[in-house]
């Protein structure tokens, strides 16, 4: 226990001696966070688009008008043909192009239908998937509206249709940066504390300090502690201050208690900082360790279902995910945050990643060897 | 009392392509209170050996104890009880003198006070820079702070890899000034070093060479187990001359040494006039031909080549 005290101390002081490292590890974050929930927001906005219109009639005015004043689309091409309308998607000025055949009033007015031709440029799959599906709701809408104006009389439908009204519970607005901010923010922690741990002892190896630290009758699980928990410290102060900024600059609170979101971070921190740590026993240089660990935390960035809903994954990508922490911790993050969840909600959240920090840890204590072959 | 005994270790370093045999069986021993030097050129196994014997270092076979305890088996005891000093700068280089100092007194579970005087003479050397940051310390005051930290918890046995290389001939000669005075508190010292001049400094020396211990001896009885009469020499032009010496038969070796050839002749008679002859022959001007005794590296020249 003395000697943990006697290491902890070393460390914190090593780590005040730089105040470089104070500083990126405070900017850093602070940076990231107020930069990437404006930029990573899944709504698309703006989407270039070409008309054909063919028909030149009121109904094809109308419904081109609705369109445009959807904001979600901007018409950059008025084109006589399909194939100049093609062209312009060629030539990138548009990415959809929206075909109005000749006639298309009469046959609407007559037929009771009429078809419409929508052509997507799909290289930006997402732009292409959102942008048909927000011109199909559109034109539905419209749809609607040329229906009730037919039918004024009689008011009631003799066929019964389905109307479906869809509320977002937990996230009423479905404000985006509620939902991203306390995903970015397990991000972050979870980069600066594993890359950091992950330095660490290699950074002894580098320098030959550990050659003397082998020698002293220092055990090996009170030297992992003592590279451990000063990371820990650390990382929970990152996590304070994102949370400050998430109050503050983006206004959101939590709906469950700040003290669930510590009680589970201090614990997740222990799994992260321990596969640092192990990453670190194995490697040899500082390179090493780094471009290592910043290969898994982007993997498990990616994976966590930050940007990207885990139950959509393929079935072997979920039990990786499974096996992943951050996608724990983003999970409960947005369980505490937006639905306000307690600890019973989490409990096997939290068993999961005790889990990961006792294999980790253990693991890295196995692995650092005092004494080589 | 014997503090180390080293029986028949060997060591080999395994990589892909080869096997370094890096000690081939290596057995020595060194009584308490004693300085004992392992002197050879780099790559003899002088690291390997010491590694071993902080139990840092697992052999691949043979035996070794320090202060009696085994290696393998006991070597949280060694741990407690050696001071190690590696051949390369190894203390927290952002941590001042005197935060290394202390830290590596409360691992050790002592303090600086408990054992200021064995430190003493050295560390007050370095006192008056104590809030300086070890990294920003000359490389005479590293060593000092370095040795420090590796006596500070009253070891009983030191290990010093190669303490004085890198360090001026100033720091050098205090260094083993020190080392005579640790002597004296009882510490048996293990010193390596591949300057030979500082084996004479050595209670005995093992000559090392490729992980081979060549001889080991008292620095006196090194020398006198150097038989033949050896010649220094010296001209103008050293280079031709020593080309010139060793294209004649009748010389066994010839080295630079400073200012002088050291010469040793295959057969010894007649040697002086042997060596005038090639001189002539060769049109040396500023000739200087002495009869000199040898010193340890002659020795080793000697053993070297055998």
């Amino acid at each position: 226990m003395r000697t943990l005290l006697i290491l902890l101390r070393k460390e914190l002081r090593q780590l005040r001696r730089d105040p470089g490292i104070m500083r990126i590890l405070f900017i850093m974050p602070t940076v990231q966070l107020l930069i990437l929930p404006f930029a990573a927001d899944y709504e698309i906005k703006n989407i270039n688009l070409a008309v054909v219109d063919q028909d030149h009639s009121e109904y094809s005015r109308k419904m081109i008008n609705k369109i445009v004043s959807s904001h979600y689309f901007r018409l950059t091409d008025y084109s006589p043909t399909f194939d100049k309308g093609l062209d312009a998607i060629e030539r990138e000025k548009s990415d959809l192009v929206l075909e109005i055949p000749a006639q298309f009033e009469r046959d609407l007015v007559k037929d009771n239908e009429a078809p419409l031709f929508v052509a997507a440029n799909a290289i930006n799959g997402i732009k292409a998937g959102l942008g048909t599906a927000y011109m199909q709701s559109i034109i539905q809408e419209y749809n609607q509206d040329i229906r009730s104006q037919w039918m004024q009389m009689p008011k009631f439908n003799d066929q019964p249709t389905i109307e479906i009204a869809s509320s977002d519970w937990y996230n009423p607005h479905m404000n985006y940066k509620v939902f991203m901010v306390p995903g970015i923010l397990v991000m972050l922690v979870t980069m600066i504390g594993s890359t950091f741990a992950a330095s660490n002892i290699v950074r002894e190896k580098e320098i030959g300090t550990i050659e003397q630290i082998n020698v002293s009758p220092i055990k090996k699980a009170e030297f992992i502690l003592g590279k451990l928990i000063p990371f820990w410290l650390l990382a929970l102060t990152v996590l304070t201050l994102g949370l400050i900024i998430a109050r503050f600059v983006y206004g959101i609170a939590p709906l469950g208690h700040y003290l669930t979101i510590y009680a589970f971070a201090s614990i997740y921190l222990l799994a992260v900082l321990g596969l640092g740590l192990l990453m670190s026993t194995y490697a040899q240089t500082q390179q090493q360790s780094m471009l290592v660990s910043f290969f898994i935390t982007m993997i498990f960035n990616l994976m966590g279902g930050l940007y990207t809903p885990i139950e959509s994954m393929p079935v072997w990508a979920q039990w990786i995910a499974r096996l992943n922490p951050v996608s724990y911790f983003i999970e409960v993050m947005r369980m505490v945050m937006l639905k306000g969840s307690g600890l019973g909600d989490i409990k096997y959240h939290i068993l999961a990643v005790l889990g990961f920090a006792a294999v980790f840890n253990g693991w890295a204590i196995l692995n650092y060897k005092k004494r080589s072959g | 009392m014997q503090s180390v005994i080293v029986e028949n270790i060997i060591k080999n370093y395994r990589t892909k392509k080869e096997t370094v045999e890096a000690l081939k069986g290596i057995s020595f021993s060194v009584d308490k209170g004693e300085i004992f030097g392992l002197i050879g050129p780099d790559g003899a196994g002088k690291t390997s050996i010491f590694r071993i014997l902080t139990t840092l270092l697992l052999a691949d076979s043979g035996a070794a104890t320090v202060d009696g305890f085994d290696v393998v088996k006991d070597y949280k005891k060694i741990r407690n009880r050696v001071g190690y000093m590696p051949g390369r700068f190894s203390l927290y280089q952002d941590l001042s003198v005197q935060e290394n100092l202390e830290f590596f007194a409360a691992i050790f579970n002592t303090t600086i006070r408990e054992n200021y005087n064995l430190i003493k003479d050295i560390y007050q050397q370095i006192e008056p820079f104590k809030t300086r940051k070890a990294g920003q310390l000359s490389g005479g005051m590293k060593q000092k702070l370095a040795l420090s930290c590796a006596l500070i918890h009253k070891p009983s046995v030191l290990f010093l890899d190669e303490p004085t290389t890198g360090v001026d001939a100033v720091s050098r000669k205090e260094f083993w000034e020190m080392l005579h005075r640790l002597k004296m508190e009882g510490i048996t010292i293990l010193v390596s070093t591949p300057y030979m001049d500082e084996a004479s400094l050595c209670d005995r020396v093992a000559l090392m060479q490729k992980g081979v211990i060549m001889t080991i001896n008292t620095p006196a009885g090194i020398i006198s187990g150097f038989k033949k009469p050896i010649w220094a020499m010296r001209s103008s032009e050293m280079y031709r001359l020593m080309n010139a010496v060793k294209e004649d038969e009748t010389v066994e070796s010839c080295f630079p040494f400073g200012q002088y050839q050291h010469i040793v002749f295959k057969n010894p008679g007649n040697d002086e006039q042997r060596l005038q002859e090639i001189a002539r022959k060769g049109n040396f001007t500023q000739v200087e031909i002495q009869s000199i005794r040898p010193n340890i590296e002659d020795c080793f020249m000697a053993l070297m080549q055998q």
